[in-house]
Parts: structure tokens; sequence; C-alpha cells
């Protein structure tokens, strides 16, 4: 066993009393080599994150406690160190990248302190020294301008630039193990490419073992060694990439893996040439342009979206795909009227949405309905699941027997139990709530949907379930789905057409088919050569 | 443009934003001061005893109060522009004369009570943060709690019977004792005596406050993210909550104390009245009885001022403080 930097083995980690589950994490064993990437693959609550903060020693004390089992590195048993030992360990032998780079680094101090301190509590170096090896270790990560970003703070910086910060933070003491915890799950999937790279490519160079953890399948087809599959606390299986993502044994591997989408479009529905909606030449821009009395610096105007015009038919899903920051939920905001757009029109039935005011607008607004993406934030806590539902129908008019009623019967259809009409939004999981979501959309007996990344919050096996039933209803209610989404398989098994948009414009619209194998614009092709997992894609 | 550069341009803008917000005081208070019953002639007759009706109206047009409203107000203003609050009729003196000799009392009094409660609410909080859930955060939030709750008048009261009647060790009241004739060094420490206790008096609750802001704001920095970072890379806890905790935390306890400061200037009336500090809040509270206008809307033009300024303050140092904020 002397090829092994890392052996935990019989690891258990306790919660408190009265949690859902006694163990978060029960008799965990893997190991890892120097030089080999590890996946931890599960879903939210599989107890992968904690597993890797009891690596660290970074357990949320005193409640959340490993009760067994060792975790050995390099000989010496992590869980019996002592506080100091394990503080000289971390950040020198092993380190860690977090998911969420703004909230992981400190808004108030610079980048070049933050790593600096790596090296001021575990070697003793001059301050010139330091600050040269921190401007070394920016370059190597291929930052542009490191002289420039070792004095900026961290809101100065793109998401992916500070992704990178943090990753020079983590190798400037070239540790022999990195924990990466979902590193580019908060990223583009460009920017996440590069990062993923990043990772090997250093990886490579410094013989590092990687513990990478995700809940990505792509992104394990992309980089992992080997790969351990987690479920309610237990590893439910262990292999090498092939032998997992190809060749899965137990029952959650194959359900999970069966849930990822797959890249392939599916076959076009027959459509229809009827228009529903017709956005023309649509413009939004925040920010006037101008400045107080000439005084300051005037105010950044922002072109979110430019010009944009859209067709969608009846009983048709339009993808809209686009990077964070392309303008898609500004557009569908937009189409919807929660925001008013400076120019152009949005023509429903013949009539142009935008001349009307409040009051005209009210009966139309039942035509086009919403789905959220963030089935916890879009659901008031205060309000009753039956109310939720029912407000709807009975602002345009409907009493409320036949509310309450309707909102029964849509209940049923979402696949929710009839009993949560009484029952407050924080009592359900997100992939239930975001059926509370969708069955608040249909009260109204809309004619377009207007999906923001509805899946995007959950987990792939949820995701799965809710893109079935939306797929059920679109069928059933002859509904035309507008549907916004940064992730390509899921705009390739969703939606017939889709539009490209990058900075506020659409680059390139066609039949979903058409744009995976025959992509015009540049930038569509970057994009689908971006998503991870594409050589594993059956 | 640098930072500093932008800072002054940000300064600049903001004065002259505070021109029009100070007029708009000044037109409200005069006219909610009007609303008052009896003027300055009423009360100067009702305590001379035996003042003719003719005579009453000799004194209302020397001093300009025989004129419609609107007039009084546009000469009341033009004078503000120029720089001159007019004259008190009550004290027979300029009203800058008496406010400026009225003011570093305040400013004093002010001061050291800002930087008692926000300094100590600021060390307690902290304190009580690291040793959360011990004996000793339990006594730090009773403490606030106690503080928090009592009337301020009561404490001065309190604090004179214990500290200066009981134990001669503090002055009862007044700022300085007039009959020593101190010079120098030693005027600055019987100042300094005297200002104890009216300081501890009014920074109690400001104390607590601060206290409770601070101890919430430092477990709230403790659950972030970038707490886990830093412990992730090996710094020890005491660096942790010192750099990195410390200075994210004490961002709305400034934030708090800006807003603050108005307040203090009127809840300065009660603690100058108790320990008869000769500050604005006593001048304020005579000249309302007096209906001294003039002085009144001096006092208050004043302390709109401050107010004005210390904001201006507050933002800049929260500039500096949280990067970012950006300044234009």
């Amino acid at each position: 066993m002397t090829n092994t930097l890392l052996t935990i083995s019989n690891l258990d980690i306790s919660l408190p009393e009265g949690s859902e589950r006694s163990l978060a994490v029960e008799n965990l064993c893997v190991d890892l080599a120097p030089g080999e990437t590890l996946c931890i693959v599960g879903e939210s609550g599989s107890g992968k994150s904690l597993t890797a903060r009891a690596l660290m020693g970074l357990l949320p004390a005193p409640h959340v406690r490993v009760s067994k089992g060792s975790i050995n590195f390099c000989g010496e048993d992590l869980i019996q160190a002592s506080e100091r030992r394990l503080r000289e360990i971390r950040g020198s032998e092993i380190s860690m990248i977090f998911q969420e780079p703004m909230t992981a680094l400190n808004p108030v101090m610079t980048i070049g302190t933050q790593i600096d301190e790596i090296f001021r509590y575990h070697v003793a170096m001059p301050a010139k020294e330091r600050r040269q090896r921190a401007i070394q270790l920016l370059e190597d990560v291929q930052l542009p301008d490191p002289e420039k970003i070792v004095s900026a703070y961290p809101h100065e910086l793109s998401g992916g630039q500070r992704q990178r910060a943090m990753i020079a933070m983590a190798l400037s003491l070239e540790p022999k193990i990195i924990i990466a915890d979902e590193p580019t799950t908060a990223l583009d999937v460009t920017t996440q490419a590069q990062i993923l790279k990043l990772i090997s490519d250093m990886q490579a160079l410094h013989k590092t073992g990687v513990l990478f953890i995700t809940h990505d399948f792509g992104v394990v087809a992309d980089i992992a060694d080997r790969v351990a599959v987690m479920q309610n606390g237990r590893v439910v299986e262990t292999g090498s990439v092939d032998e997992v993502l190809n060749r899965p044994e137990h029952d959650y591997t194959k359900k999970l893996i069966s849930s990822v989408p797959s890249l392939i479009p599916r076959p076009p529905r027959t459509r229809s040439a009827d228009v529903v909606l017709a956005v023309q030449n649509v413009q939004k821009t925040f920010g006037d342009g101008k400045s107080f009395f000439g005084f300051g610096k005037p105010n950044r105007v922002v072109h979110a979206v430019k010009n944009v015009s859209l067709e969608l038919c009846r009983g048709e899903t339009l993808g809209v795909v686009g990077e964070s920051g392309s303008g898609k939920s500004t557009l569908a905001r937009c189409i919807i009227r929660l925001l008013e757009n400076d120019s152009g029109k949005i023509m429903l039935d013949g009539i142009n949405l935008c001349d009307l005011n409040r009051k005209e607008m009210r009966p139309w607004r039942a035509k086009i309905q919403m789905i959220f993406q963030d089935p916890y934030a879009s659901l008031n806590p205060r309000v009753k699941v039956g109310q939720i539902i029912a407000q709807g129908p009975m602002i345009q008019g409907a009493n409320k027997k036949e509310a309450e009623a309707r909102t029964r019967e849509l209940l049923e259809i979402v696949g929710l139990d009839e009993r949560a009409f009484n029952r407050y939004p924080h009592e359900f999981s997100g992939g239930q709530r975001q059926r509370i979501g969708i069955a608040r959309a249909l009260a109204l007996d809309p004619e377009i949907l207007v999906a923001d990344e509805p899946v995007s919050a959950l987990d792939v096996s949820i995701q799965a379930q809710i893109l079935k039933l939306l797929d059920e209803i679109r069928e059933r209610m002859n509904l035309s789905m507008v549907f916004i989404t940064h992730d390509l398989r899921v705009a390739a098994q969703v939606c017939d057409r889709l539009a490209v948009m990058r900075y506020g414009e659409i680059v390139e619209t066609g039949v979903t088919g058409q744009i995976f194998n025959a992509p015009q614009h540049s930038y569509t092709r970057d994009l689908l050569a971006a998503v991870p997992g594409q050589k594993w894609d059956r | 443009m640098n930072r500093s550069s932008k800072i002054l341009r940000y300064v600049a803008k903001r004065l002259i934003q505070g021109i029009p917000i100070i007029l708009a005081i000044v037109v409200m208070n005069f006219f909610l001061l009007n609303l008052a019953e009896g003027d300055a002639v009423d009360v100067l007759a009702g305590e001379a005893g035996s003042a003719t009706p003719e005579y009453m109206e000799e004194m209302r047009k020397k001093f300009g109060l025989d004129k419609p409203l609107p007039v009084q107000l546009a000469v009341y203003l033009k004078n503000v522009v120029q720089l001159d609050l007019g004259r008190s009729h009550r004290h027979d003196m300029p009203v800058t004369e008496l406010i400026v000799d009225r003011l570093w009392p305040t400013l004093l009094l002010m001061t050291s009570t800002i930087m008692l409660a926000v300094g100590f609410g600021i060390l307690l909080g902290l304190f009580a943060a690291i040793n959360l859930n011990t004996w000793k955060d339990a006594m730090i939030s009773v403490f606030a709690l106690i503080t928090y709750a009592t009337p301020l008048f009561w404490v001065g009261l309190m604090m004179i019977i214990l500290f200066s009647i009981k134990n001669d060790w503090f002055p009862t009241s007044g700022m300085e004792n007039s009959a020593a004739f101190y010079e120098g060094f030693d005027r600055v420490k019987d100042i300094a005596h005297h200002l104890v206790l009216p300081t501890i008096t009014l920074s109690l609750f400001y104390l607590a406050l601060y206290t409770r802001m601070m101890r919430a704001s430092m477990l709230e920095q403790y659950g972030q993210d970038y707490v886990i970072t830093a412990r992730a890379k090996g710094l020890t806890e005491r660096r942790i909550t010192f750099v990195h905790v410390l200075r994210n935390a004490l961002l709305p306890v400034v934030t708090m104390a800006g807003v603050q400061v108005g307040a203090l200037i009127g809840g300065s009336v009660i603690v100058e009245s108790v320990f008869a500090w000769p500050g604005l809040g006593m001048l304020a509270f005579e000249s309302l009885f007096a209906r001294d206008l003039n002085l009144l809307l001096g006092i208050f033009l004043l302390s709109s001022v401050l107010v004005v300024a210390v904001n201006l303050v507050v933002d800049i140092i929260y500039c500096f403080l949280d990067p970012r904020i950006e300044v234009n």
C-alpha cells in the first residue's frame, strides 16, 4: 500500500439527534493514489460534502462529528491528529476548492492577501518573496495581468476568474491532495470546461491526488479515473470510470445514469404552422446612462436584450439557451410583462401586449404563465399551497369553490397528494415544490408557459421526473412553451426548436437536431463543444 | 480615475446635494414651530407681569413678528443664506454666538458617547460571539437587555445618587468647576472628570444596541463560506476571527451608528438636563419654552448640518471598510 495517499476506512459521521437519519455518512471506505482523480458522485443529501469536510477536520462541530473509522493520510490518522497538526496539514498538504467562488472568498480582502495568508501560516518567507510567489501562482492558473489581480478584490473578477484564483490558492504549497467540492457547478459550461482542464493540467504537473465531488455525470466522464457513487450516506458502488458509467451494477447507479438527459436530440415532432406568440424586435436596457447633475460618472447602461425576434407555434417548445448574463431571463420577464421592454412588440393572438395598461392586461395574464427557477424562493412561505394555486383563478373571477375544486384536480395532475392543499411550502422537497409551481402556472389554463430554468435547482433524478411531467402536461393541454435553460442536455430532450443567445442577442435559431448536428454560429459550436461528457454519451 | 479623486468628487457631489436638503429642513422647521401657540412677546410680557397691548404691538414690530408668515420666512431665508441666523429676543444676543458657545460641549458629549458606545459595543459583541453560549455570553446578553430597557433619565439620577452623593467620586452637574479657574491641563482634567457620568448615562442604551448587533453580525459572518475557506487554508481561529470575520461584521454596525448620531442630539436633551450640561440640548429646551424661535431654528439648522455631515463621514468610512461599495 505504498502507493496510496489516502485511505478512508469504515468512516461514520454522526448527525445531531432528531435529524432525519442518525448517520450522515456510514461505513465509508475509499482510497486515493497520487495523480489519481476520484469522483464522489451523489445527489444532495448523500453525504458527499460532509465526507470532504471530515478529511480536513472541518465538520461543523460539535453537532456533526466522526463517530467511527479512520482517515489514513500518508501513514497518519487524521481523526486522531491534534487541531494544531490539522492546521499544518490544511492548505499545505491537503487543500480545498469550493463550489461558489464568490462567497468562498472574503469580499473585503484582496486576492493577493488571501493567497499570502497561506504562505504566512505555513512557511517562513519574506513578504516580497511571498508576493512574487502569489503573482507566479496567478500566472500559472492563466489569469490575465496577475500583477493587477493580486491587488484586486473578489468582486472585481468574473466567476471563472475567481475560481481560478481559488485554485491558485489551493495550489500554493503544492499539496498532495486537492479536494474539489462541486468546483464548477456555479460556472457556465465554457468556463467549466476551462476550469476542468486547468485542474487536470495542474494535477498532471504536480502528481496531486484529486478528490472531486460532483453531481454531474458529464463531468465525471470527462475527468475521473475512479468513481464512488453515494446514496444516503453510503457508497453503493465504486470502480473505474468505465465500469461505473458504462456497466453500472447497483440499481441506484443505473437509475441515476438513466436520468442524465442524452445529448442526442429527440426526433422532431410535427409542428403546427399556427403562430401563438410573436416577439418582434424587443429591446430592454437597464440604467439610463445619466449622472446626477453632471457629477460623478454616468451610470452604466446594460443592454440586456437587443433587438430580439422570436416566433412560438402552437404546441411547440422553443428553447432559449445561453450562458449567464446572456439576457435569457430578462427576455422571459419581458414576454410575460413582468418587465417593461423599451421597444418592440409582443404579439399574442394578434394583440400587442405592450400597448395594454395594467387593467387591460389582466385577462391576458392568464394566457401566459411562468414557472420559476428556484422552487424555494418562488413560493410564499406563509401561504398554504392550496391558496397559492387557487389565488390566480380567483383573481380572474372564479368563485372560491370552483377554484378550490380546480386546485385539487391540478394537484393530482402534477402528482401530489390532495392533502397538500392545506400545507405550507416548506413541508415539501425541492421537486415537490416545483410541482406546486407548475400547478400554480396551470391553474389559469394558459396557452403559453414560460419556464425559466425550471429544473436547474433539482437533482438529476428529480429533474428527469419534472421534465417528464412537463412533457405529459404539454401533450395533454396542447401547451406552447418557452423553455429557458443553460443546460444543453436538457434542451436536447425538451425543445423542438432552439434559439441561442449571447450578450442579449440571438445568434442562431433552428430545429434542435439541426443546431446540435450542424451548428452555424461559432458561439453555438463553442457551447456544444464545452458540454461535459460528450465522449461518454450513449 | 483613482480612488482618492473619486472620493473627492463624491464628497463635492454630496455637499451640493446637502444644500437643498438643509434648506427644505429650514422651511419645514419654520412652519412647524409657528404652529405652536404664542410667541416670544407673549412670554416676555407674561414674565414682566404688566404689559399694555400697545407695548406688545411695539415689541412685535421691533422683532419683525407683525409681518405675515411668508414674509418672515423670506427674511429668515435671506439671512440664513448670508450665514446670519438673526438675534435671540430672549437673550438679546446674536444666535450664532449663543449656539457656537454651546456647540462644543454638545460635540464633546456626543463624540465621547459615540466612541464609548460603538467601541465598547463592538468589543462586548465580539467577546460574546467568541464565547458563544457560555456564561460570559449570557452575562453580556443580560447586561445588554437591562441597559436597553432602562430609561435614560433614571440611569442618570441613579448614577448621581451612587457616584456623586453616596461616594463623592464624580461631580453631580455642570461641565467644569468654574469657581476654580483651572487653566491648561488642569482644566482638561476637570472637564473630563465632569464628562464621565453624562457620557456613561447617554451611551448605555446605544452600547446595548451595538453589543447585540455586533454579536449577531459576528455569528452571521461565522456561518459564511469564506470562513470555511480560511479554515481550510490552515489559519488559526484567532486570525479568522480578528481579520476575516471582524471586518465584515463591522459593516452593519457602522451603518447603524451613522443613522443614530442624529438621534443622539435629541437624546442628549434629557441627559443634559439631568446633569446640567451646558449643551445645545439644554439651550433648545429653554428656548422652546421661551418661544425663542430664532434661536430654536438656529439650533435645528445646526443639527441638520451635523447630521448631513456625519452621514457623509460614515459613507466615506464605509467605502474604506467595504471595497464593494463604489463611490459615484
